[in-house]
This record gives C-alpha cells, structure tokens and sequence, in this order.
C-alpha cells in the first residue's frame, strides 16, 4: 500500500526557544517570555488564544502549557507557568538566555471568527487566568472587532492573583468592565479587588443580550459548575458559553490517549470546548 | 485484482522468495500459545489451517512497546532516523488485518504519526484466512473477511492455497515467486472457496451478540455491575497490551550517565492503570477502576464509532485469554445484555 502523508514537520521534535526575561507573578507563578532561536525564527508559528504548546526540558520532559500572550504580538511566546513538581521545579531553576524546547500550538483554541462582533464575559479563577490573557490581549489590540468585554477574576488571595498590577490599572480603563475578587483577603486593595467567590461578581453585570454574548471560563475543576450556573441566568445559548478545560496530556496531538473523554481527545477537540459538549459527554466537569 | 494459487508441495519454497523483500516474521509456537518471530531457519515457516493469535499482535512491529523518538543534548533535540528494516509477515489472520487498517486511520488522522507510518511502510503483509478458535468473534464485528491492508492473501483450499494480490509489493512477490505461483485457476475454485467458507462460518463457536451494544453502554452506564468488575479488576493492563487496537503510551526522558546526551522513550501505556489521568494538582479524572473499565469498553464499543463509524474490536479474542479474572468483551456483553 502507497500512503499519502507530509514527512515534514516533524511533530515531536521541539523547536529551541530562549528566554529573554521572567518575574513571578505570584508566590508560585512565574512569567515567562521566550523567543525562537535565530534557526527557527521563518518558522511560521502563529496560534489562537486559547492553544497550548507541549515545552520541553532536556532531561526533565515535557508537558503542556497555555500560550498567554497574543497572536495579534507577533514573536514572542509568553507563559505563565506554577511550580508543581518535576518539570516546573527545573523550569524555575532557568535563567535567562537558557534554552527550553517547544512544539506546537494544539488545540482547538477559541472560535475567534465566531466571536466577532459579540459581547465577551470571561471568567477566570487563579491559573485560568493564562490562557485567557490570549483572549483579553487579543480583543483588547482589536478592540473595535468586539462588542462589550466585561471581564471577571477571582483568585485565592492577592498574592495569587496573576497580573495583579495589570488588572488594577486596567480597572480604570473604559475599554473593558472588570471585576476582580479573593475568597479572602483584600488588605490594601479594598478599593479594587472584592472578598469573595467570583460567581458574586456576576450581580455586576447587567443589561446581557444573550443572543448576542459569548462566555468564556477557565479555572480549576471545581469552578465550573458554579460559574455556568450563573451565565445561564443570563441565557445564554449552551453553545455560547466555552470552557477551557484541562486534562492530563502526553502527546498534544490526539495519539497518546492520556486526554480522552469519552470519544473526544482534549487536545484535539479541546481544550475548549462547549456547555452543550460538556452536557453530551460525561466526566467533562 | 489478481488471483494466483500456490500449490501445498510448493509450500516449502515460499520462505526463498519471501526473504528477498525483507526479515521474514510469522506466528512461533511459545510455551502453550504462538509468538510473532523471526523466521531463521526456512521450514519454521508453517501455515497453519487454524487463525493463530499471538500472545502481541502485530501493533508490535507498527508501534513497538518501548523505542527511542528522540535524542537531545542540552543545545537542541534531533528527530531519530533509525533505519527500519523491511518486515515480511507472515500469516496474518483477517481481524490482525482489520485492526492494523483501524492503527492506520487512527496514526493519519489529525495529525500524522511518523514513527508508526514509517514502520507502516515496511511492513509487508501476508494475510491468511483460517479456522476460527472457540474464543475468536470476528464474524460478529464484521471483520472476518479483508478487502484491503494485506500485500497477499491465503485461503487454504485443500492442496493448494488461493492467492490474492492486495498491492504492487504483494504483485512483486508473486512475479518473483513466479516458479511457484500459477495464474491457472482449478475449474473448481469457485465451488471449493465456497466450501471454505461454509467450513469457516461453522466453526464459530462463540455467539456473543455485539448488536445494540453502543446503545446498551449508554442505557448501562450507572449500572452495578460495572463496580462488581471494577472490584475484581486487577489494574494490570495486560487487556490493553494485548489489544491490536489499543494505542496509548507513555513518553519519558532519560539520561545517559554523561549527562550531555538523553532519549526521550516512548512505550506502552494502559489506560487500565491509576495514575493514567491525574493532572497537576492530583486531580484524579478516574479515581475508580470500574470507571477506568467503562473508559476502556465505552472506546472499543462506542466511542470509536463516533470517530471513525466502526467500533474499535475486531473480535480477535485476546482479552478472553489474557485477563486473569475474565473480564473481557464477552463478558462485559452478556452483562450489558442483562
Ligand atoms: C491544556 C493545558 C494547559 C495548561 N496550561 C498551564 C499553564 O498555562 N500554566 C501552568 O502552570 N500549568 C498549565 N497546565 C498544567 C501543567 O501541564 C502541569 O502543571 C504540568 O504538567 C506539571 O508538570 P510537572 O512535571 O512540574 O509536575 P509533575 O511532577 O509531573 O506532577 C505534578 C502534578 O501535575 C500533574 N501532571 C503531571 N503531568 C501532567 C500533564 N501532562 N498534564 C496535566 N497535569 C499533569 C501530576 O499528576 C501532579 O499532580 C496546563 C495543562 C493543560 C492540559
Ligand atoms: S477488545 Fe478483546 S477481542 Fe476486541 S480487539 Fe481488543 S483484545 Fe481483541
Ligand atoms: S480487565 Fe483484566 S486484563 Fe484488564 S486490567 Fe483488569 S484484570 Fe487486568
Ligand atoms: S495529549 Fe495525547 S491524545 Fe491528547
């Protein structure tokens, strides 16, 4: 048998990308900028907000993270990346000028085309707030493309809040309605940053036109369900509610089986995915 | 398509031709059971009249449990070129084939695998239609019979073998052979196959009923006796190693003891195992084994209709005889079943 297929990208093999500068974020986040190395700079590697990358370390591993910055500023790959265990623990060992391998994008990433023109809500809670800076950079630079942007956060407590600064100063801007919220802890931020969940920062928001609003959630496990409860008071069509859900992941590319959910591949058909995927396939939230 | 017939006296000289398109492999017997293996010396080449299932199937040569698909050093990552030699295998029984056409779609769709489909392109197939076990299922997964996948194909008809030529190499073979493979049918060959045939669908003996199953996984899915397996189940994963169509692995690096050279390893993995979907923070997505066993079932009867309109079993039978605590298709059907 004679089997068409493309030997060129070779789609485990990394590419090398060096870091030119980090700082931490929170206690355990730290940022991350990188850039292809001179060889692999032609490459066109252009992503959606919402795609991961698998990033490797000689010797360590790989795993997935998601791409923080934008697409729409080209050529630097930003990352946001929490110290857990093996990979990371080596990964915050980095200097900069130090090398790290990476390959990708994967996943589906959001619908952007489908989001034109719509009125945005994104909740984040802690680390979700990664992927979904993609998101927030993406409309902010195309501002006019996007109708309303309102934008939720919650995070444990303000020293886990990732680009605390940012946000604060962003509070002020007319370009976007933002709330941000701790479960506990507000000292020296009450005027900005709200005690408790971040489903109370919903009585915010008012005056949705659900045929004409897109959600978008990412955030621990446990956030989801609380969180869609809230929009579909507003309601939202299932499908126009997105979650941006994680799973373990080996491959990035829907061969190593370790992402599935019942016949989807979380890499493939996700990490987005829809409230009425998520009804239709169990164990999804 | 071409059909040629190969005498039984010719037999011995199939091994001589064979060896000139690459390493000959075929079923070895190995304790109670058969392995595929190297054919060193000409008359270990036997065609048996049954369907022999070896202890791995031939996913072995396609994604091998354990290989190298990288090495680095601390400046870049190098694809690994190992040369692959060609295989030539050697009875293969239609389900085998069915399951290596399933690894195919599943290696090229999305995004396309290298590593299998390099090792796919060496792979010469010599398919061979036999008398079924009482474990084999086959006729109920409608994989009993091939029409692609194979380089050739054998129907054992009494004193000679029916030929069929499934591709250019399978052609190359034939012409080459040309001293012991005859275009000149038997006037009877018709009557005879039909024989065959009749022979083989009378030799099932297992009857499990795979109709409506799809629909039962979903109307079953909270039912108990999934926790009865998911207490018995031993977690070993030796159903999915054996599967020809379970596909997962693993990835991993290793260091040599210099430090400055590493392989990133890719092997098997089952998703029968405990760690298998724990994300950072140890979130386990399946902290229950019987959920593990529906993940498994929902994807070898279900899940992989949806993906590619077929399920993913091919009725080969190795999970009945490899599970040590009879948890298997059959099984899990009868249970589904009531
Ligand atoms: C689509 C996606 C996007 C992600 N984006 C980010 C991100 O932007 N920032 C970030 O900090 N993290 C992100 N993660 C999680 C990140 O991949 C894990 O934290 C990382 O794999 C931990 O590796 P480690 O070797 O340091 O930890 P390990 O020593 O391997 O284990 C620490 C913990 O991480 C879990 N884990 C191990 N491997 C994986 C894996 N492949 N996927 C998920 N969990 C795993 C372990 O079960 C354990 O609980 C993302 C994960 C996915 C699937
Ligand atoms: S599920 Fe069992 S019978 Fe079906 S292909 Fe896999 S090992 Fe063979
Ligand atoms: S079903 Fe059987 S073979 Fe598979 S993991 Fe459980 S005990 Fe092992
Ligand atoms: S990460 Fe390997 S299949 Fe999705």
């Amino acid at each position: 048998m004679k089997y068409e297929y493309n030997k060129k990208p070779e789609l485990y093999t990394p590419i090398m990308m060096r870091i030119i500068s980090k700082r931490d974020l929170t206690p355990d986040v730290r940022f991350f900028q990188l850039v292809p190395k001179e060889e692999y700079k032609h490459l066109d590697m252009d992503y959606k907000p919402g795609q991961f990358m698998m990033l490797s370390l000689f010797g360590t591993g790989e795993a997935p993270f998601s791409i923080s910055s934008s697409p729409t500023r080209k050529g630097i790959f930003e990352f946001a990346i929490r110290k857990t265990g093996k990979l990371t623990d080596k990964i915050f060992e980095l200097k900069d000028g130090d090398m790290l391998g990476l390959r990708g994008p994967f996943g589906n990433g959001f619908p952007i085309e489908k989001m034109l023109g719509k009125d945005i809500i994104i909740v984040a809670g802690g680390l979700g707030a990664a992927p979904l800076r993609s998101l927030l950079l993406y409309i902010l630079d195309n501002r006019e493309l996007f109708g309303r942007l309102i934008y939720l956060y919650g995070a444990k407590n303000v020293d886990d809040m990732l680009y605390k600064p940012d946000f604060v100063e962003m509070l002020d801007s007319d370009q976007i309605e933002l709330f941000l919220t701790v479960d506990k802890g507000n000292e020296g931020y009450e005027d900005s940053i709200e005690e408790g969940k971040v489903t109370h920062l919903f009585k915010y928001i008012t005056d949705i036109d659900p045929a004409n609003t897109i959600a978008c959630v990412c955030g621990p496990p446990i956030m989801y369900k609380f969180v869609v409860k809230e929009i579909l008071k507003y309601n939202l069509e299932k499908d126009k509610i997105l979650l941006n859900l994680e799973r373990r992941m080996k491959c990035g590319c829907g061969k190593c089986g370790h992402c599935i959910i019942d016949y989807r591949y979380t890499c493939i058909d996700g990490p987005v995915f829809t409230y009425w995927d998520v009804i239709h396939m169990r164990e999804l939230i | 398509m071409r059909v040629l017939k190969l005498a039984k006296k010719d037999e011995k000289k199939l091994y001589s031709v064979l060896v000139n398109f690459g390493e000959v492999w075929s079923p070895l017997p190995k304790g109670k059971r058969f392995s595929y293996e190297k054919i060193e010396d000409p008359k270990d080449l036997v065609l048996h009249e049954e369907c022999i299932r070896t202890i791995l199937p031939v996913k072995k040569f396609l994604m091998p449990s354990d290989f190298n698909i990288l090495s680095f050093t601390p400046q870049q990552f190098l694809t690994s070129n190992e040369e692959i030699p060609f295989k030539v295998i050697v009875s293969v029984p239609p389900c085998e084939i069915h399951a290596v056409n399933i690894l195919t779609k599943f290696y090229t769709t999305d995004y396309v695998d290298n590593y299998y489909m390099k090792r796919r392109e060496k792979l010469i197939i010599i398919g061979k239609s036999g008398i079924p076990d009482e474990y084999c299922f086959c006729h109920k997964t409608n994989t009993s019979i091939v029409e692609e996948g194979y380089d050739l194909f054998f129907f054992d008809l009494g004193n000679y073998y029916l030929v069929w030529v499934g591709s250019e190499i399978g052609d190359d073979i034939v012409r080459k052979g040309s001293n012991i493979f005859d275009e000149n049918l038997p006037k009877d060959v018709s009557q005879k196959y039909v024989e065959f045939r009749k022979q083989k669908n009378n030799s099932f003996i297992n009857d499990v009923e795979l109709e409506g199953v799809t629909d039962l996984m979903e109307l079953m899915y909270d039912a108990d006796f999934w926790d009865e397996f998911g207490d018995k189940c031993l977690s070993c994963g030796q159903c999915t190693m054996v599967c020809p169509t379970c596909t997962c692995f693993n990835i991993i690096d290793d260091l040599e003891l210099n430090k400055e050279l590493g392989h990133r390893r890719r092997y098997w993995d089952s998703c029968q195992f405990k760690d298998y979907s724990i994300v950072a923070g140890g979130h386990n997505f399946r902290e229950s084994q019987a959920g593990r066993l529906k993940l498994w079932y929902t994807h070898k009867l279900k899940a992989f209709i949806g993906h590619f309109g077929s399920p993913s079993c091919v009725g080969c039978g190795r999970c009945i005889v490899t599970c040590p605590v009879d948890i298997n298709v059959p099984t899990v059907v009868k249970k589904l079943k009531g």
